[in-house]
């Protein structure tokens, strides 16, 4: 092949860069519940090639056991239950979202298995079972204890506001586990399709911009002035 | 290795590009179109957002739901490959100092990752020795590049108003969207304060300029790149695209650059690069040479281009490459408008940025800094991403919902209702401003370190000056009687003092680095002349963020962009004049 030629093929060989990742493997033989209603994510996003192999590196691996899989299932769900409005977290594939996110941010490894951990350890404690093993009044018994963490934030006169319960010095990692886990299940839940709808996000849709509607500006007490109804965009 | 030999490529080029951004994209568009063969070399792969999609993808299209990776540093949808680390490419820090480098790589280079802001430099920009006696004065005036300004904008595309500022000139733009319900709220409490909001301005097609570009289709995503209608200026699809249309382009991606060759007579003759493919050495040769790899690239380029002749690296006989870098200022502060709290849901997405910001309003005379800065906004609904709802403790326990207090934290029905009641009361701000160059921040090559691929890198030395921690401390100023002045609590950004630099940005950080092959009248204090030209190698040019002498309060994208079209047309004309043969 001649020089220019082959020039040439290099720049049309990394066009196909980008591709679809084949073959991805989000299908769920270990998903805690069969109640899931969401589609496995399909990888169709574009991708560099550096980013397909890691992608293919992640899909390949499990971190979470069983055990602790049906143990981050049920608490998700009592994060983000059913309710008139949407469905539950586990609906919603949040336990598969979590296997996910800490294959691919691992500084939560620890602080999850860590966590989960303790929670088993206080279920022990409390009544010589593991927490999947617990009834709901048992479990909510300890969730109650760790799910207000105590914050503190300055009011608009400056002064220090204290808020929340008292940390108990034998529950703060625990508590600290709790709102990693909430966290976690919050961003999966509002940015699976379930929890898009729920939030109501009315956009990421082709549509022209004509101005916030007339009534949510008479809410407001606001208007457009005469020179941006002239001369912004109309459509 | 037994078999490594460089490969040479016997066409001869009129002109070999480096780099593929705003300033190579200009470069190559025009020079292209005026019929010369060009080769453009470009260190990441081939990108068209036609192709490579993440444009109106829903967030659970992505498995971390738009959470950063290191491919991605601004979340998985953004259209950026690579960025604050790239593996098998280090930089290193002298002592006790910090540049943040982002580094695209990828055809359009930054370009697919900037915020579309789209600002002219004003008249005072390019003379502000002469103002405050700090830094230089540029080679030109606003008035050497305005015609160059008026053709980008026609060419591009650029929506905004025509204020008749002194220092914020007017352009020829497309109408600017309506602001949005923060926006507005912004605009009234910030006005009401003396303090000014005006249309923001954004390379961005509110109304189709073309038959190869279409309308905005107002999704937001410009940073994910305009798939759908090529509706926002990324030099990929605007520039790369129709220059490589002419056939006079031979683009060679995956190829990193190792040195600028010259010939006994100190010219330029070529470029050297490694093919990240198949890691084997490349040569290939031309009549002229372009950097545009990015400021410090650029610099990073010059001064591994020794040479018996060019012992201090090529075009730098002054000295000055590699000095003088610096980056905007920048910092920031968020909060939420109780006021919009259990908000009226509709589609509020409008273009890919603020439909307003704050120019520079302040009189420096009567303040601790010289330089200003502008303001960006932001807040409202946005796509939900990773990260949403996080730290719901500091807002549940903080706010009452619909009227019931609670404590911090909490699940089940009752979360999921505040998680509801708090979406899209968010606002922000964050300033953009004005460094001054200085000679003691610097890049160099750092003797002990090299890449993957055997070339040296670079060692930054940058500290922000008094000027640019004053600045900050004012920003914060600023953004506080806004935020208080619209009602919003400050929610982060509020708890800055001298001990962090009052919240101020390391550099590197706003991704405007500039400075490094500047340009200028005198020889012995710049490395190119005032049409891009290096002083001892006149087929030798830089066209990126390098040959800036100062970089104003404003982006800088739409200057390299007029002053790599200038120097094109240059080149075109001087090989005319037979001064380039």
């Amino acid at each position: 092949m001649d020089r220019r030629k082959s020039l040439k093929t290099i720049a049309v060989g990394a066009l196909s860069a980008g591709m679809l990742l084949d073959a991805c493997k989000t299908d769920d033989k270990k998903k805690g519940t069969d109640k899931a209603t969401e589609p496995a994510a399909a990888l169709t996003l574009d991708r560099a090639e550096e980013e397909k192999i890691r992608e293919k590196e992640l899909m390949s691996t499990k971190f979470f056991t069983e055990h602790e899989m049906a143990t981050i299932t049920i608490l998700a769900d009592i994060i983000i239950p059913r309710d008139e409005v949407s469905g539950s977290a586990s609906d919603a594939k949040v336990p598969d979202f979590i296997e996910f996110i800490v294959k691919d941010k691992p500084e939560n490894q620890i602080p999850m298995r860590g966590g989960l951990r303790w929670l088993d350890m206080q279920s022990l404690k409390r009544f010589e079972k593991s927490f999947v093993d617990l009834d709901e009044k048992q479990r909510l018994n300890i969730v109650d204890d760790i799910a207000y963490p105590e914050i503190t934030y300055k009011d608009e006169k400056g002064n220090k506001v204290t808020k929340g319960k008292k940390p108990n010095p034998e529950l703060v990692q625990g508590v600290a586990f709790f709102s990693l886990m909430r966290d976690l299940t919050a961003s999966g839940f509002y940015t699976s399709e379930i929890g898009v709808k729920d939030i109501a996000y009315a956009g990421n849709t082709p549509n022209k911009w004509n101005g916030v509607p007339d009534d949510v500006l008479k809410q407001y007490g606001l208007a457009y002035s005469e020179r941006e109804l002239k001369e912004c965009a109309k459509y | 290795m037994g078999d490594l030999q460089v490969k040479k490529n016997p066409k001869q080029y009129d002109a070999i590009i480096i780099g593929s951004g705003a300033g190579g994209g200009m470069a190559a568009y025009v020079l292209a179109n005026a019929g010369l063969k060009v080769c453009l070399i470009e260190a990441g792969p081939m990108y068209d957002p036609r192709t490579n999609v993440t444009q109106l993808k829903n967030p659970w299209e992505s498995p971390r739901r738009g959470a950063s990776t290191k491919f991605r540093p601004f979340g998985d949808f953004d259209a950026c490959y690579w960025g604050w680390e790239i593996d098998g490419e280090p930089y290193t820090h002298a002592e006790n100092t910090k540049w943040e480098w982002w580094r695209a790589r990828m055809i359009g280079g930054r370009t697919n990752h900037w915020g579309r802001i789209s600002l002219r430099f004003g008249p005072k920009d390019f003379k502000r020795r002469s103002i405050d006696g700090l830094g230089d004065d540029w080679p030109i005036g606003y008035e050497d590049i305005k015609p160059y300004y008026d053709r980008v904008d026609k060419l591009i595309g650029v929506f905004g108003s025509n204020e008749g500022l002194e220092n914020d000139p007017d352009g020829i733009f497309l109408p600017p969207p309506k602001p949005r319900l923060h926006e507005l709220m912004i605009k009234k409490a910030a006005t009401g304060i003396g303090i000014p909001v005006i249309p923001s301005r954004l390379s961005i097609l509110t109304k189709k300029i073309n038959d190869s570009r279409g309308e905005c289709i107002f999704c937001g995503q410009c940073n994910r790149a305009c798939s759908y209608a090529y509706a926002d200026f990324s030099s990929s699809s605007v520039l790369v695209k129709p220059a490589i249309e002419t056939g006079n382009v031979d683009v060679i991606t995956n190829a990193m650059a190792r040195e600028v060759l010259t010939n006994k007579e100190g010219l330029a003759t070529g470029v050297s690069y490694v093919n990240k493919s198949d890691m084997q050495e490349y040569q290939v040769v031309g009549r002229t040479v372009i950097l545009a790899a990015s400021a410090c690239e650029s610099a990073r380029l010059l001064l591994n281009s020794k040479s018996a002749r060019y012992p201090n690296g090529l075009a730098n006989n002054s000295g000055v490459v590699g000095k003088y870098l610096h980056d905007s200022t920048g910092a920031d502060m968020g909060g939420v408008i109780p006021e919009l709290f259990d908000r009226k849901r509709y589609n509020e997405d409008g273009v890919g940025g603020a439909h307003i910001y704050t120019p520079w309003w302040g009189d420096n005379k009567k303040l601790d800094f010289p330089r200003g800065y502008h303001i960006e906004y932001w807040g409202g609904f946005g796509q939900p991403a990773y990260g949403f709802g996080g730290g719901v403790q500091h807002m549940n326990g903080r706010f009452a919902v619909k009227g019931h207090e609670k404590q911090p934290g909490g699940y089940g029905k009752s979360l999921k209702e505040d998680y509801r009641y708090f979406y899209g009361a968010r606002v922000g701000m964050a300033g953009r401003g004005e460094a001054i160059a200085v000679e003691s921040n610097y890049c160099e090559i750092d003797p002990k370190v090299v890449d993957k691929y055997g070339i040296p890198v670079l060692r930054f030395n940058v500290k922000p000056t008094e000027h640019e921690i004053n600045q900050a401390k004012h920003m914060k100023e600023t953004f506080r009687e806004i935020m208080h002045e619209m009602g919003a609590i400050i929610t982060y950004g509020d708890n800055d003092d001298a001990s962090n630099n009052y919240g101020l940005h390391a550099p590197g950080n706003i991704i405007h680095e500039a400075g490094t092959v500047r340009m200028g009248n005198d020889p012995k204090r710049s490395a190119l002349n005032k049409f891009n030209q290096a002083h001892e190698c006149k087929n030798l040019f830089c066209v990126d963020g390098g040959a800036f002498v100062s970089q104003a309060d404003k982006n800088i994208t739409w200057t390299i962009l007029a002053l790599s079209m200038r120097a094109s047309e240059y080149i075109i004309d001087e090989m005319k004049k037979r001064n380039i043969s």
